[in-house]
């Protein structure tokens, strides 16, 4: 009622705090929200990261093979096409619809058997995650100089080996905060997993919220664990960044 | 004389656009073991477009070419096993920007070669040792000037102990002053019996230490011969013309 009261009495403060939180162990939720926010994350970050390689891989090599495939015509390169025209056709989808309407549909039409709504919700934010680290790993791939794939092959490597020992460390290191980003947009992105009836923080927080009439605590906490959450995670990647940075004296 | 032969190259052809452009148009020549073949001509003459070719960095449109009597443009040929023993020097450079100087030598042998990591290291610190880089293994190429890093990309193709290595342009991006530097390991590995393929402009180098000289132009080798025949006594107008403008 009287929120400036929050500030100016310490004790009423505590007392919500205890009512929000403690009374009925309620923060329990809260524990619950967020290591299923975590799970999510995590199982869509690897989902998506798979993916991602995947498609990168296909899209990239169909983009430099194309040329000298097309002389020969054969049936590696009929395979490429039509893989690569699917490739874009998943980007396409998956980028030019919501993630929430993705996450419904996965959830109440393609696995509408389905009893818990985490392993969905990992897989409709792997799959929409996938569409977005594709897209970066494909920039990373291009943007390193062509010199550099031309090099590996005149030493003898062929295709894959090119990519794995020479292409993809340089491109990891290019791409890694534009991934980190991308890391950061994934984990805000599960706090729509309410949808699905999925208990992560945000609807921990917005059921204590309804339960106890008081807004302004929970809501703000969720605010503050996902804040601590990406600032972490800013960190752990900065350090990355500085050790991949070596040799860039 | 054709078991001499290191590489044969029979009615090249290269065009864009279905022919509209003709980069390579009809090329014809054989490079024997030992020899020092260097490629001129004006730029846009299709001479780094035959040199790519050779180690199919190019795709060819049609015609052969024969390493160690295999035909590498064949569909069933493994291009890889091939392009293990030709080296390559490119223009810039192209050192592996996230290895040591080091790493970047010993990668291919290691992994291609089924080499230990010690003797490919001793080789490589060998090899260093030869262009007076022993010191700078360690080193990662931002740290190097452009003649230490053309120089290690000698070292690095020499790595894997090729039977041939064409250089594309090697000192072109190179400053004056460091132009020289690598010229005189260029000659020395000429002077050691390395087969070697030059795309350059240096055209002192191309008189001094080839065995023989191919002039291009419009993707055509318009005329080839010992160095003493193409500088002293050029006889097709084209060559004149471009020779007095770089000389």
């Amino acid at each position: 009622m009287q929120y400036l009261s929050i500030m100016a009495d310490f004790t009423v403060f505590l007392e919500k705090l205890n009512h929000v939180f403690i009374e009925k162990d309620r923060y329990k939720q809260m524990l619950i929200g967020l290591l299923n926010t975590f799970k999510i994350t995590a199982g869509a970050l690897v989902v998506g990261v798979i993916i991602g390689v995947i498609i990168a891989a296909v899209r990239t090599s169909y983009d430099k093979n194309k040329e000298s495939m097309a002389l020969n015509k054969g049936f590696g390169y009929y395979a490429l096409s039509i893989i690569n025209s699917f490739c874009k056709f998943y980007l396409t989808i998956i980028r030019g619809t919501p993630v929430v309407v993705q996450l419904m549909i996965c959830y109440f039409i393609i696995f509408a058997n389905a009893r818990d709504g985490i392993p969905v919700a990992i897989f409709a934010f792997g799959i929409n995650s996938g569409a977005y680290v594709a897209e970066i790993f494909r920039a990373g791939i291009m943007s390193i100089d062509n010199g550099q794939f031309e090099a590996g092959r005149s030493l003898g490597f062929n295709y894959l080996q090119t990519m794995k020992s020479i292409i993809i460390p340089q491109m990891f290191k290019a791409v890694l905060p534009t991934l980190c980003n991308e890391f950061i947009a994934l984990l805000k992105e599960t706090s729509v997993a309410g949808y699905v009836g999925v208990v992560d923080i945000t609807k921990a927080g917005n059921t204590i919220a309804g339960r106890t009439y008081n807004y302004f605590i929970p809501l703000l906490t969720v605010a503050l664990i996902y804040l601590i959450m990406v600032m972490i995670l800013t960190k752990l990647v900065g350090r990355l960044e500085r050790r991949l940075r070596k040799s860039d004296r | 004389m054709t078991d001499n032969v290191l590489i044969r190259v029979n009615d090249l052809k290269k065009h864009y656009n279905g022919g509209a452009v003709k980069a390579l148009d009809g090329i014809d020549c054989e490079i024997k073991k030992g020899e020092v073949v260097v490629i001129i001509g004006p730029s846009g003459s299709g001479k780094s477009t035959l040199l790519r070719s050779l180690n199919l960095l190019e795709i060819p449109t049609s015609g052969q070419i024969y390493f160690e009597g295999t035909d590498i443009t064949a569909k069933k040929v493994n291009i890889n096993a091939h392009r293990q023993k030709m080296g390559m020097v490119f223009q810039h450079f192209n050192l592996f920007p996230n290895m040591t100087v080091l790493k970047n030598m010993t990668l291919a042998p290691v992994k291609l070669l089924g080499k230990q990591k010690a003797e490919a290291k001793e080789k490589a610190l060998e090899l260093l040792k030869r262009v007076g880089l022993e010191d700078r293994a360690d080193a990662y190429p931002s740290q190097l000037s452009g003649g230490q890093k053309q120089r290690v990309a000698i070292v690095r193709s020499l790595a894997m102990n090729p039977d041939v290595i064409l250089f594309d342009e090697p000192t072109s991006a190179l400053d004056p002053e460091m132009v020289g530097e690598v010229l005189d390991v260029m000659k020395e590995l000429a002077e050691d019996g390395m087969t070697m393929v030059v795309v350059t402009h240096e055209m002192g180098f191309a008189r001094e230490v080839g065995d023989r000289v191919i002039f291009m132009d419009d993707g055509k080798i318009l005329e080839e011969g010992t160095p003493e025949q193409i500088f002293g006594n050029p006889q097709n107008p084209r060559l004149k013309d471009f020779l007095s403008k770089v000389l």
